[in-house]
């Protein structure tokens, strides 16, 4: 049973995202200048030539999943884009209905930006068919699938992708095959990496969300223009 | 203004405080433990201000349901509720659980009254024995 375990355990996952969460809440002032932290390990790499070493940083893999409408999305579907992952269960019983409120809040201030993208992951594939997604996609009021992806994938491909955007998602052995996992939003840049994570649970970090969002579209139209 | 630390306010805030104990806070303490259970057992889906989420999860603040379906309303709280259904002319499908953990008919009680007097909302009052009833409807009274 994947229902209550997932409440329970909420609170432990928080305490891991923690550390993380104070990071970025530190930034709150609005500033030009400012720019978002890099989340996750980095790799410290010397350059052959001796010049300063090129620091690598975490970055999504690459993935196949598919979304309310049967499409297939990719790394791909995202590029030259940002956007904001988490996961959830349509039956969810605990915190996703809180969780997609939240996210709702977000999609509503940038849905007519076509830059920043949304997708929510289900962690329950066997229930959560692509009928089941639309169904609750159309209720939840999305009805461009390209704007907000519901997204499902073998168990095995979401189980392993969780973890890389700090959600959290596993096996929890205090329950009989029930699954645990945060309510974690993770902000990802075009390069694929993770550049802001926030309790979808909390109004005031989702509101941080919502600040920090023009930061990184900032740093991307910079970005674009000087690959021009 | 300079904000200033009011005595009468302090008094009030230690009067909640102390709350459930006293004779005077027993009606307030109620409203109390209603608002509290909502906020632990039905605010994340139904919303802080019983909104309701889209067509996903039905409101609680001005629903129809409410009025309609009063003799049902204990019940569907210990039981959950599932299936299509109309709340104020949208329609629904979705799954309510049952509450995670046990509510006795007394808290029960208490989260219907909060809602009942909520957002605007001016249901009629429970009382304990009416729910109670109510839950020996569905064989779900605990007695308590
Ligand atoms: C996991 C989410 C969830 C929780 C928690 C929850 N509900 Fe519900 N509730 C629903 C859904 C979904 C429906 C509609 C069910 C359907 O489609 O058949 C509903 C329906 C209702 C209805 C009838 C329709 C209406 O809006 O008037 C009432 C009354 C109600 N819930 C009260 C409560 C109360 C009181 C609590 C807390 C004890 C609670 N619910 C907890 C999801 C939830």
């Amino acid at each position: 049973m994947i229902s209550f375990s997932f409440c329970r355990s909420f609170q432990v996952a928080l305490l891991t995202v923690g550390s993380a969460l104070a990071f970025s809440s530190c930034s709150d002032k609005p500033d030009a200048a400012q720019t978002l932290p890099y989340y996750g390990e980095r790799d410290v790499r010397p350059r052959a030539d001796g010049g300063p070493a090129d620091t690598i940083f975490a970055a999504i893999p690459t993935f196949t999943l598919t979304n309310q409408e049967g499409q297939t999305i990719t790394n791909q579907t995202f590029a030259g884009k940002v956007y904001i992952a988490d996961f959830f269960f349509a039956s969810c019983p605990s915190i996703c209905p809180k969780m997609q409120s939240e996210m709702l809040r977000v999609y509503e201030q940038y849905k007519d930006n076509p830059q920043v993208v949304f997708l929510s992951h289900t962690i329950d594939p066997a229930h959560d068919s692509i009928p089941v997604l639309r169904d609750y996609a159309e209720r939840l009021g999305i009805k461009d699938a390209s704007r907000w992806h519901f997204a499902t994938a073998p168990h095995d491909t979401i189980f392993r992708l969780a973890p890389r955007y700090f959600a959290a998602a596993q096996k929890d052995s205090t329950v009989a095959g029930g699954y645990a996992h945060s309510g974690a939003f993770a902000l990802v840049d075009s390069d694929r990496h993770i550049r802001g994570v926030y309790d979808g649970m909390v109004k005031e970090k989702v509101d941080q969300l919502i600040k920090d969002l023009p930061v990184l579209l900032r740093e991307e139209a910079a970005k674009q223009k000087k690959a021009q | 203004m300079k904000p200033r630390i009011q005595p009468i306010l302090v008094l009030r805030a230690l009067a909640v405080l102390a709350g459930g104990a006293s004779v005077v806070g027993c009606f307030s303490n109620r409203q109390n433990e209603g608002a509290k259970l909502y906020a632990s057992h039905c605010s994340n889906c139904h919303g802080a201000a019983g909104e309701g989420l889209q067509r996903l999860i039905p409101p609680l603040a001005g629903a129809d349901y409410l009025v309609k379906n009063r003799s049902g309303l204990a019940c569907l709280v210990r039981k959950g509720m599932q299936g299509p259904l109309i709340v104020n002319g949208v329609d629904y499908n979705q799954v309510m659980p049952a509450a995670d953990t046990h509510l006795t008919d007394s808290q029960i009680t208490n989260i219907l009254n909060f809602v009942q007097t909520s957002w605007g909302n001016k249901g009629e009052i429970f009382t304990i024995r009416e729910v109670s009833e109510q839950l020996r409807g569905c064989g779900a009274s605990d007695g308590q």
